[in-house]
Order: C-alpha cells, then sequence, then structure tokens
C-alpha cells in the first residue's frame, strides 16, 4: 500500500507527513507524530481513552482517519498547556486549570484514561463553564476509567471549572 | 494495536460524484449473501460502525467512499413537507436541535442515548439508519470467529450460531434512532446514479440480519424527512446494560397525536427485539379512538410483549428483554398520557 | 515524634505531572530504533495436541524477520516455582482458546498480522473440561498430566480448635451455598513490553509488569540467559490490579525475538487478547456452615471452596488458601476448618485480582452473616461489633492481628449512613446493605523461600541536595513512586517533589518483590523509611556540630534542620548535605525491609495468610429495585476503612473509591464467561466496565489506627476496601426486595426470576444462588461425594497416626 502525504494541523503546528491511507488518526499521532500522550485501549470505540479534540469537538482518535481530519485543528493532551509557549516575552508553557486541579484532586491514579479524559473534560468547560455534576458524569459517559470511580474526577473538573472562572 | 485492513479512499465533493464513483467501484456488483466480508465498496461516513466491524475483518473492502467531504450533507431544515435532516448530521446537532427536541421528542431522546459523546460526535443520523445488524456470535474479532467456525453472515456455507436450523440470519436491529424515527412517520431520500427515490422509512428495514434495509448496494441515503407534527408527542426508552456505550437490548419509542383526550393516531415502533425494527399495528389499533386509559394503555403493551421476539444473541435474556418491552410501553404511554 | 510535614498532607502525587501532560512514557509509547513489532498466534482450540506447527510460508512473508514456536522456550516458567506448569508458548499441547502458540516479529504490526494467517497449525481436538464439576470428574481425560486425581491442581484441608465441640455447643446452625463467578482486571493499558538485545549480550525489556524481580527470575529461565546480562524495566502500568503480576508470553517472546533478531522488538496485546492473558478473579463455588449462640457469639465455621482454575496454575496456590485463611480475621471464631480444592479447566488462567482469593468467601461470609442477624433478629451493624477479634491477639489459625479498627470503622458507617435507623425501614424496592471485611498488608512470605529483604531501597543525597531513591517497585497507578518520594521527604525534611524516583529497575534499583498483596507500603515503606534515617542521622549530626545545638533540639523539616525551640536557629538541608558528606563521605544508604517471624503458624499450609498488619473495612450500600424491569441501581456506597495511617489521605481515598467502584462493577455486571470454550464477551463493549453513569456515589471514611509496625503507622489501602462493598450490595439487595442473592452477579433477569415476573411467569423466590454442587446434576454431586469421603478419609487416617 502507498503512502500519501498528507498535512495535519496539531496543536498549533502544521505537519505533514507520510501515512498509509488505512492508518487512522491515532496511529498517525503516535507512531509518525511521537505524540504518544494519546492513549489506545480498545481501538474499537469501546472506552475513549484516544479522545482527541478535531475543531474543539472530541472524537475518537482510533476511528478517525487523518484524510478525513482535513485542515481541521486537532488538539491532543501535549496541546492541552497554553498554547502560547516559548514565544519571546512568555513565560514557560502554563498547565491548564484541569491539569493543575486534577493532580490536586488526585483524579489521575495510573494516568491511562488522563489523556483521554483531559480531551472530554475540556470539550465541556470549553462550552459550559459552570458544569452541574450531571454534566460532567455526561461529558465523561464515553471515557473509562478503571481506577477512580469517577468521584475525584468531578471534583477536578469542577476545582477546574472554578479556577477557570477565576473562582 | 487493532487496525484497518488496507483500502484505499475516495472523498467526493457531491452525492453525485459519490453515487457515480460507487457505480465506477463496482458496488452494484456487491452482494452480501456471499458473506459481508465480499463487498468490493463502502460508503463511511462517521465510521463510528464501519470501523470496528473493518477493524474485525466482518467488512474488507477495497476501496472506501467517504461522505465526509459532501456539500450540505449536514444540516437540519424546516419546510412545507415537515422536518429534513440531512444523512451527515451527528447524531449530537440531532439531539441538541431545539425542533427536534421540541417536536420530535422521541428523536432527541433517541439521539442522545447512542453510545458516548464522542461516538455522537462523529456518528450521523443516515449512519445510524444504515446500522448493520448486531449478534454476540458475529460482532467478534477474525480470531473468535475463527475459532468458532464462523456464521452465515460471514460464510453463507455455513450455518447461523443463535439458531442453526434458522434459514436465515437473525442478527439484531440495534440503532436507537430508527423506532423514534418510524414512530415519527419519517421518510428517506436515496440517491443513486440513477436519481433519488423516497421511501417510508417503515418500508426501508426487512427482517433479515443479513440484507437488513432494502437499499442497494450503489444508493445513498442523502436525508430522512419527518412529517409535520402538530398534535404528535412522543418519547423514546431503551433498555441496555450500561447508562453509555451500550447498544439497546430493548429500545421503543411511541408517538401519539390526540384532539382533546382522544387518540386519533399513534405510532409504536419497537428496536433490539428481531433483526428488523418495526412499527406495532396491533398497539396503534389499541390506542386510536381511545383516550390514553389504563385499559387502553394494556392492550397495546399486551401488542408490544407479542411483537418482541428477542434470541439469545444480545447481552440480557429473552424473558427480561420481552417483559421489559411491556413495562416500557407502559411507562412510555403513561408518560405521553399525563 | 515531632509533627509530620509531608505525611498526611493532601499534595499533588510527584508523578502527576508526567500523566497530566502526556509525558509519562507507557510500555507502548516506547519507540526503539530498527524496532520490529510482534503479534502472537493464539489456539483457537479450548484443549487439543499441536499435530502441525509449520511457520515456512508465514516467514517467506516479505516483512517477516522472525517466528518463534513453544519448542524454542522448553523450560516450565510460571509465577510460584513450586507449581511451575506452562511453557512460554504453548509446546504439543494448548489448554484454552486464546493460549499463545507462536510469535511473529516483523517490520511493522499489518504485516505481522497479516503473517499469522500464514502460519500452518493444525490441531487434535480433546474433550474440553469447563466446570468445576467436570473437572472433579475421574473420567475425563486430564488437563495436566501431573494432576493425581481428576483435574484437581490443589487440594488443602486445615482444621483448628475442635468443631465438633463447637457445633455442638451451638443454638442455631445455618449452612449456606454460594457462587462468585469469575471476573477479570481489565486495565485500560492492554500488556506491553518492548525487549531489545544488544550487542554486548545484555538484554533490557520494558514491560508494564507488577513484578519486576519475579519476571527477572523467569526470563532467565526460559531465554538461558544469565540474569546478570537481563535488565527489567516496569515501566508506569496504565492498571494492574493483579492482572500484570504473572510472567506473560508477549515478555518471553519479545525478549527471545529480541536475541535472535538483534533488534528492538515490541509486543502490545489488543484488548481481545488482554481477555484470554487474564489471571483474574476465579470463579468460586463455596459452602459455609456456621454455629452461633442465641447471643450470636460464633462457635465454629467449616468452609469449602471449589475453584475454577483456568488452564493453569499461575497464583493458584496461594489463591487456594487464602479463599481460607483470612475468614478468621474480622470476627471471633473458636473452631475453624478449611477445605479447598482448586481445579483446572480449559480456559485462561485465573489468578490474583485485587483482594486475591479472599473476595469470594469475604462475599459469603459476609452474606451469611446478615442471614444470622436477620434469624437471630439482630442490628447487622450491632451485631458484628459485639462479636469482633479484638487487636492484639491471635486468630484460631494462628494469625497474629495487631491494630484492628474494624469497631472504628461500623461505629463510623453507622454515624454517617443512619444504617441501623434506616435498614428494614425503607420502602419496598429500596434498601440498605452492611458488610466488614479485611485485607492483608502485603505477604508474610516471597513466592520463592529465601531468607532475605522482601524490599530493599537506597537513598542518595548530592551536593545540590538532590535526592533520589532507588526502589524496585513497581508504579501501577497506585502511587508507589509518590509514597517513596513522600517518606524519603518526611524522614530528611525536605519536599515530595524535590526527590527524584528510580524505581521498577532491577539493574539501578534494590529488589521489591512487586506490586502484589497490598505490600508495598508496609514493606517497601519501611525500607526507604531504614535508608532515609540512617542519612537523617549524619544530617542531624552535621547541623548539630555546626549550630553546636544538641541534636535531640533538631528538626528536619522544609529543606532545613531547625532547632525545635527557635527557629531562627537552622542550618538549611543543602549545606547539611554538604557538611556531611565532607564528614562521612558520599551520602549513600541503603535500607531493607523482612516480615517478623511469628506471625502465623508453623503447620503445613500456614505461609499464606501471615501479614505483618491487617487492613479492616466497612460499607454499607444503599440500592433501589425496579420492580418492574428488575434493574437493579446502586445510589451509593459509603466506605470506612483503618489503613493505619493515611500517608497520603487523598490517594488512600482514591483507592478506596476505586476499589468500591471494581467491586460495585463486579457484582452487579462484570463476568468472564464462555460459551463452549469460547470467552463470550472478550471485548470493552461486552464486558460491562461500570461508567461514570454507572458508578454510584461513592464516599470514603478514613480510620487510622497508628499501627505499631508499619511505616509512621500506615496499612495498606489498594485492596481490602473493594472486599466488604461487594456483600454490602448483596445485603441491601436483600433488604429492598427479600431475595438473597448468593450468587453473583446481581442481573436484572435474575431479579425478575426472583421476583416472579420473568416474562410473567414463574413463582416468587426468596433466593439465588447454587443449591449445592452441579446444581442436582448427578455426576457432579456423586464426584462431590467421593472427594468428600476422601477428604475424611485422610483426616481419619491422620487422626489414627
Amino acid at each position: 500500500m502507498t503512502k500519501q502525504l498528507l498535512t495535519l494541523n496539531v496543536n498549533g503546528e502544521s505537519r505533514t507527513v507520510a501515512a498509509e491511507p488505512h492508518h487512522t488518526l491515532l496511529e498517525v499521532l503516535r507512531e509518525e507524530l511521537q505524540l504518544t500522550g494519546t492513549k489506545h485501549g480498545c481501538e474499537l470505540g469501546e472506552c475513549g481513552a484516544c479522545t482527541v479534540l478535531v475543531d474543539g469537538v472530541a472524537v475518537l482518535s482510533c476511528l478517525t482517519l487523518p484524510m478525513q481530519v482535513g485542515d481541521a485543528i486537532v488538539t491532543t493532551v501535549e496541546g492541552l498547556a497554553d498554547a502560547g509557549a516559548g514565544a519571546p516575552g512568555r513565560e514557560a508553557r502554563k498547565l491548564h486549570p484541569l491539569q493543575t486541579a486534577f493532580a490536586e484532586e488526585g483524579a489521575a491514579q495510573c494516568g491511562y484514561c488522563t489523556p483521554g479524559m483531559l480531551m472530554s473534560a475540556k470539550a465541556l468547560l470549553d462550552g459550559n463553564p459552570s458544569p452541574t455534576r450531571d454534566d460532567m458524569a455526561q461529558a465523561i459517559s464515553g471515557n473509562l476509567c478503571r481506577c477512580t470511580g469517577y468521584t475525584a474526577i468531578y471534583e477536578a473538573i469542577d476545582s477546574a471549572a472554578r479556577m477557570a472562572r477565576g473562582g | 494495536m487493532l487496525r484497518l485492513p488496507a483500502f484505499t479512499m475516495e472523498r467526493p465533493g457531491t452525492y453525485a460524484e459519490a453515487a457515480t464513483l460507487l457505480r465506477a467501484h463496482g458496488a452494484a456488483r456487491g452482494d452480501l449473501t456471499r458473506g459481508t466480508p465480499s463487498l468490493p465498496v463502502m460508503l463511511v461516513a462517521g465510521g463510528t460502525d464501519l470501523f470496528p466491524n473493518m477493524k474485525r475483518r466482518q467488512f474488507t473492502p477495497r476501496v472506501l467512499i467517504s461522505l465526509g467531504g459532501v456539500a450540505d450533507a449536514t444540516g437540519i431544515a424546516r419546510d412545507k413537507s415537515g422536518l429534513r435532516i440531512q444523512a451527515g448530521t451527528t447524531l449530537t446537532t440531532v439531539a441538541s436541535d431545539a425542533q427536534v427536541r421540541e417536536r420530535y421528542t422521541a428523536l432527541a431522546e433517541a439521539a442522545v442515548l447512542v453510545s458516548t459523546p464522542q461516538l455522537r460526535n462523529m456518528g450521523t443520523i443516515g449512519g445510524n439508519i444504515c446500522l448493520d445488524t448486531r449478534c454476540n456470535w458475529y460482532d467478534q474479532s477474525a480470531f473468535w470467529r475463527g475459532a468458532e467456525g464462523f456464521c452465515m453472515k460471514t460464510h453463507p456455507e455455513v450455518v447461523c450460531r443463535v439458531a442453526p436450523s434458522s434459514p436465515r440470519c437473525l442478527a439484531v436491529a440495534s440503532a436507537d434512532t430508527v423506532p423514534a424515527l418510524l414512530a415519527l412517520g419519517a421518510s428517506v431520500a436515496i440517491q443513486s446514479a440513477d436519481g433519488t427515490r423516497t421511501v417510508a422509512l417503515a418500508d426501508l428495514h426487512q427482517e433479515d440480519g443479513i440484507a437488513h434495509t432494502k437499499i442497494a448496494r450503489d444508493e445513498i441515503v442523502v436525508s430522512v424527512t419527518l412529517p409535520d407534527a402538530t398534535g404528535w408527542r412522543s418519547t423514546y426508552l431503551k433498555q441496555r446494560d450500561r447508562g453509555s456505550f451500550d447498544f439497546p437490548i430493548v429500545g421503543l419509542a411511541v408517538a401519539v397525536k390526540r384532539d382533546g383526550a382522544r387518540v386519533t393516531d399513534a405510532r409504536v415502533a419497537l428496536t433490539a427485539v428481531a433483526s428488523r425494527p418495526q412499527l406495532v399495528a396491533d398497539a396503534a389499533k389499541a390506542l386510536i379512538g381511545g383516550s390514553l386509559d389504563e385499559a387502553a394503555i394494556a392492550a397495546a403493551a399486551d401488542a408490544v410483549h407479542k411483537a418482541a421476539r428477542p434470541m439469545d444473541n444480545t447481552s440480557g435474556t429473552i424473558s427480561q428483554r420481552k417483559r421489559t418491552a411491556r413495562v416500557f410501553a407502559e411507562r412510555a404511554l403513561r408518560a405521553l398520557a399525563a | 515524634m515531632a509533627e509530620l510535614s509531608v505525611l498526611g498532607k493532601r499534595l499533588p502525587k510527584v508523578n502527576s505531572w508526567a500523566h497530566l501532560t502526556g509525558s509519562a512514557k507507557y510500555a507502548d509509547d516506547l519507540f526503539l530504533p530498527r524496532m520490529l513489532y510482534g503479534r502472537l498466534l493464539r489456539s483457537t482450540q479450548a484443549h487439543a495436541r499441536i499435530t502441525k506447527l509449520d511457520v515456512s510460508r508465514a516467514l517467506a512473508h516479505p516483512g517477516v524477520v522472525a517466528i518463534v514456536t513453544g519448542p524454542d522456550m522448553p523450560e516450565t516458567i510460571g509465577i510460584m516455582p513450586s507449581v511451575q506448569d506452562e511453557t512460554a508458548l504453548a509446546i504439543d499441547r494448548v489448554r484454552y482458546v486464546g493460549e499463545p502458540v507462536a510469535a511473529i516479529a516483523a517490520i511493522d504490526e499489518d504485516t505481522a498480522f497479516e503473517a499469522m494467517s500464514l502460519i500452518d497449525v493444525e490441531y487434535d481436538p480433546l474433550p474440553p473440561i469447563l466446570t468445576i464439576e467436570d473437572a472433579l470428574r475421574e473420567d475425563l481425560p486430564k488437563i495436566h498430566e501431573k494432576s493425581r486425581r481428576a483435574n484437581i491442581f490443589k487440594e488443602v484441608h486445615l482444621s483448628f480448635g475442635d468443631l465438633d465441640a463447637g457445633f455442638a455447643s451451638a443454638d442455631h446452625m445455618r449452612d449456606d451455598w454460594f457462587f462468585f463467578e469469575g471476573n477479570t482486571h481489565a486495565p485500560i493499558e492492554s500488556h506491553s513490553a518492548v525487549a531489545s538485545f544488544e550487542g554486548d549480550g545484555k538484554l533490557t525489556i520494558w514491560t508494564c509488569t507488577q513484578v519486576p524481580h519475579y519476571l527477572h527470575r523467569e526470563l532467565e529461565k526460559a531465554l538461558g540467559l544469565p540474569r546478570a546480562k537481563i535488565r527489567v524495566v516496569a515501566t508506569p502500568s496504565g492498571g494492574g490490579f493483579g492482572g500484570k503480576s504473572d510472567p506473560f508470553a508477549h515478555e518471553f517472546a519479545a525478549c527471545l525475538l529480541s536475541m535472535r533478531t538483534k533488534r528492538p522488538v515490541k509486543i502490545t496485546l489488543d484488548r481481545e487478547e488482554v481477555f484470554y492473558a487474564h489471571r483474574g478473579r476465579h470463579p468460586v463455588k463455596m459452602r459455609i456452615k456456621t454455629g452461633v449462640k442465641q447471643d450470636g457469639e460464633i462457635t465454629a465455621v467449616h468452609f469449602q471452596s471449589w475453584l475454577d482454575g483456568g488452564a493453569y496454575s499461575s497464583y493458584g496456590i496461594a489463591t487456594t488458601y487464602y479463599t481460607g485463611a483470612l475468614m478468621t480475621v474480622t470476627y471471633r471464631i473458636p473452631a475453624y476448618k478449611f477445605d479447598g480444592v482448586r481445579v483446572y479447566t480449559n480456559k485462561p488462567p485465573c489468578g490474583p485480582k485485587r483482594g486475591h482469593g479472599t473476595t469470594q468467601p469475604r462475599y459469603a461470609l459476609e452474606c451469611q452473616l446478615d442471614k444470622i442477624a436477620v434469624d437471630l433478629g439482630f442490628d447487622a451493624l450491632e451485631y458484628r461489633k459485639r462479636i469482633l477479634q479484638p487487636a492484639n491477639s491471635r486468630t484460631v489459625n494462628e494469625l497474629r492481628i495487631t491494630s484492628m479498627g474494624l469497631g472504628q470503622c461500623l461505629d463510623e458507617l453507622g454515624a454517617k449512613t443512619k444504617y441501623s435507623e434506616r435498614h428494614g425501614q425503607l420502602p419496598r424496592g429500596k434498601g440498605v446493605g452492611i458488610a466488614g471485611s479485611a485485607y492483608i498488608s502485603g505477604a508474610g512470605l516471597p513466592i520463592y523461600w529465601n531468607e532475605m529483604p522482601h524490599s530493599g531501597a537506597t537513598v542518595k543525597l548530592d551536593r545540590g541536595g538532590g535526592v533520589t531513591v532507588y526502589c524496585g517497585t513497581a508504579e501501577i497507578g497506585q502511587g508507589s513512586d509518590n509514597m517513596l518520594a513522600s517518606v524519603a521527604a518526611e524522614c530528611l525534611g525536605v519536599r515530595p517533589e524535590d526527590v527524584h524516583v528510580v524505581s521498577g529497575d532491577t539493574s539501578l534499583a534494590p529488589v521489591d518483590l512487586g506490586s502484589y498483596s497490598s505490600r508495598v507500603t508496609f514493606m517497601a515503606g519501611n525500607a526507604v523509611k531504614d535508608a532515609a534515617w540512617k542519612l537523617r542521622e549524619w544530617l542531624l549530626d552535621a547541623a548539630s556540630e555546626r549550630l553546636a545545638i544538641p541534636r535531640e533540639c533538631l528538626v528536619p523539616a522544609d529543606r532545613r534542620i531547625t532547632d525545635l525551640r527557635d527557629p531562627e536557629q537552622f542550618v538549611t538541608f543543602d549545606d547539611a548535605v554538604v557538611l556531611a558528606e565532607a564528614k562521612h563521605g558520599t551520602l549513600s544508604a541503603a535500607g531493607s525491609y523482612r516480615p517478623p517471624q511469628g506471625i502465623g503458624g508453623g503447620y503445613k499450609g500456614a505461609g499464606v495468610g501471615p501479614s505483618p498488619a491487617y487492613s479492616f473495612q466497612a460499607s454499607v450500600a444503599e440500592v433501589s429495585v425496579d420492580l418492574e424491569t428488575g434493574v437493579v441501581t446502586v445510589d451509593r456506597i459509603t466506605t470506612a476503612h483503618d489503613c493505619g495511617r493515611a500517608l497520603s489521605p487523598a490517594n488512600v481515598e482514591g483507592q478506596i473509591e476505586g476499589s468500591a467502584y471494581m467491586g460495585y462493577g463486579e457484582i452487579m455486571g462484570e463476568e468472564q464467561v464462555f460459551r463452549g470454550g469460547l470467552h463470550k464477551k472478550p471485548s470493552l463493549l461486552d464486558y460491562k466496565i461500570p461508567t461514570s453513569l454507572d458508578t454510584p456515589e461513592l464516599e470514603a471514611i478514613i480510620v487510622e489506627t497508628i499501627d505499631k509496625e508499619g511505616p509512621f503507622g500506615a496499612k495498606e489501602a489498594g485492596e481490602g476496601p473493594l472486599n466488604s462493598v461487594i456483600p454490602a450490595i448483596a445485603n441491601a439487595v436483600y433488604d429492598a426486595i427479600g431475595v438473597r442473592f448468593d450468587e453473583t452477579p446481581i442481573t436484572a433477569d435474575k431479579v425478575l426470576a426472583a421476583l416472579g415476573k420473568r416474562d410473567n411467569r414463574g413463582m416468587p423466590k426468596d433466593r439465588i444462588g447454587p443449591e449445592g454442587m452441579g446444581d442436582g446434576q448427578e455426576a457432579a454431586n456423586a464426584a462431590l461425594r467421593r472427594l468428600s469421603f476422601t477428604t475424611e478419609a485422610r483426616e481419619k487416617k491422620k487422626a489414627n497416626a
């Protein structure tokens, strides 16, 4: 099978890679772009570990072909921290409130579902700055976590929402 | 990592181009009765149903025609015939659309109960209408099915594993939105290189786990239209093991049109209890002309119970699912009566 | 001791940041130059002889670099040295569907996958043995020729105290059967390993194992390479729960393929393969006969368990003993008899899952106690409090109990949940249930006999004030790296985030036996404390000398060594390190931990059960039952857990909540079940891991008893809290609908059956569960009788001798 050139807009960088047409976004992110922060637990859409944002919408990279993404903006966990990093006069990369809150609340145990969970949580907060517990449960209902029982994750999302609102 | 089999992908810009490409790649020669992996070319929209199936080698098309780049494939618009939803509209959009929520409640309720937020962001209404039937002997990896010896859906020379004497495949209709659309009286526009036809959704599916729709291999579902809903109320109930991810093991939609207390029209639709999503005519008959009283509800629930004929090929059990169908009919009708 | 400056505080885990930015490197995240991708060919047969295995066509396939098969690694391996019955890849015979038969290395994973279909393998099928009852039959083929009787892997019989007298003195007897369905760990990360054999003849494997040291030993055996040339690196695990604590085929295969090709080889299992790797919860059939006095005091317990072990031993000996060993630690039992049998069946091997072997009998015991409370008209919470095993005591099977906080747990729970006020008072369909449990803080003995430490740690201080802890522990998400950093930081007076942790590496760090049996905080915590305390002494000496202040007045905290009486008098940590190094030379100290002697009995079989300390916990579950559809909703689970001291309270709460979640999943729907020899649901869609929308409200209450031997008083937190949740839910369902669930899982269909509403037919039942062995099947009953005859005969023989 011949590889095809494609250009992806990932975490604010335009990246051109050669990939086989049947390789998923998950495979291209991890294997061609070394963005291994995006995890995989089933590759069948049954766990949510590979969740990334495409134009701000949470999708599963294991069931997405890069060709379908086109020039949409892909955000992975590596792009969650302040995107303007490294510019002269800017301070070092600033963590997203979700990252700080997940650490403080102990919402990541083994950390493996965490990148996908963070992306679903970001999609939630971007559209709803004051989510209820039910909003949160719905928003992460496509992300299986085997460690936490979700309780600390709710606390972290809630705390991040308050941080983001400046509270 | 479980990976897709190799294929090449076409990305047409219009449905007409897609139809031409289907024909050019020999879609019409595709014959499900030779086994699902034999199809040479397939359409893909959200990919949430097809890609897992391909990773499990239930389908191995050499060519995929992506509908993701088709112009005007998405959108919900009201016209004189009712509400038209373009086939590429995501389930998230359908579920959150104000008109759908207000006037076609069952559809919004069904759409939001499909799988997970991510899959609803990707999956389309057209894809859900065409969702492959499911069976726990069929929705398994190539390795698993090989260890079992395969089944008639992929290998026509083999028996149905659910009931070895069955002359047909017993895989189960599993789309949540279809019973809702049936209850709402939907019709579907289907396009091919020869033109466009419109079919009542009630005539689209058939009781066969393999050839479960009457959509030809070179046709494309392009939109679904819901008739005017004035006077109608509707709701959808879903049974599954978990609050997300899972396909229905019972799905029931009810729509009732009333003039005062009197029911002037009604539709009751069931899924996940047969290969075909079905309108339960006897249930509607029990409701039309009366008020939504307990007697009418009981009669309709009896009809639903009778119509539900689940097999042992999903989660849950036959008796549990049959009983739940009855209870759901009662609950849905009571909710609409309130 | 002065107030603690680090431990007991709510601080982020030191390894959180890597997880939260995507920089943590799990095994599958490693990509090495020239790396090949491997896949395992697995058996399609449940039980068969391999009559042909020809890899020539696959080897000729473009892109395939190497293939290895069973005969390439002929040594038997397995986690327990005394009962090794596996080979790295199957040789001549396969014993379950999914058993690895061959391994391919190719230039990419697509190629390796395609090439699997080119391996020509033929089988001569044998009758598969799939149930405990069939495995007890003498007339069926043996899965392992070594089994002396039928397909029995292990049979144990232990008796303590005067059982007959105990039963004779009872005012009330109960005799109940239970069945606990098998289930699996299902970590979100599937198993993965990368092996690299270098030109210098040394092999490194990065793998998400819970037991790097034990894997190290088995690799030496299977590969024929001296252990001195092998380095095992346990990568962070994306969840373990016991599922990554055996040596696995893909680890051996990746190593051998790398040795053959001189290139790095990665093998990552796909999700379905994880279900075949399994080593999860055993299905167990159980019978408990218990005698009690009128006041509820237990007079005797006879417990019998039959474990369905699957095709290989795994930890099976320990599992078998564990079904009986910890029954005695929670409540006073003066006479106790335990008969356990583990059988082989043609299914993926069972092994240790969170609560290892104790979860199933605890469920049975706590459900039975709930019945006894009803029989005698007691409040189930108060009843448990009345019969508690005391702190600082010995159980009838000679286990040493030290700190024991089950009573406090019950008190806290009662106050929080108002259990006693609500039980029996809720409307039909609503229920509340309670149960207690216990678990070990590490096993008293290692899995292979030796007199060395169970945990070793080295702490090194550098001239820049840096602190590095080296310890062989495997970070599986339980927070062991954070525990090491926190204990070292507490001892030395620095912050946990200042500490570098090198863990899970057999070349760089001293041995820790592994992340299993909830041993790491207790044992590695004591080891690192031992090491860090030595350095602390040197630092205090140096500071004392510099400040001319007696050492007793100095305390290290917040990167200073300060005079307790005058905070203005201090030496910075960095200065103290320089002073100490000038005085003592390089600042590095080693520490170790070995459990004390004499914490268990001396009888055969006494090796399983003793622990330096036990955790105790109790749960209250609140449920709602839909009386029409049979659907049970667990609304809330509250667990109070005695962890000795909470070194990291947020982490302890996380373990309590995570345990409640996992226990909830086990009783409400997760099941590792088979149709024929084939796994019925080997996917995350069909194997029902609870989602956020299913999971009950979870509440954790920490109870502290400050154990005198635990590091700063700590005991385990990772496993025990699962055990009490399961019977609490079953007891709550009884409160809601008056039906005893003496088997798991509780499904809507079973509820409908009990309510007499299964498809509108049938009679109501007050109990769902087994009636005995084989559910009335004659052959199985005969097998049971034979077994019990033998048991009695053996004991008579022993008595006569």
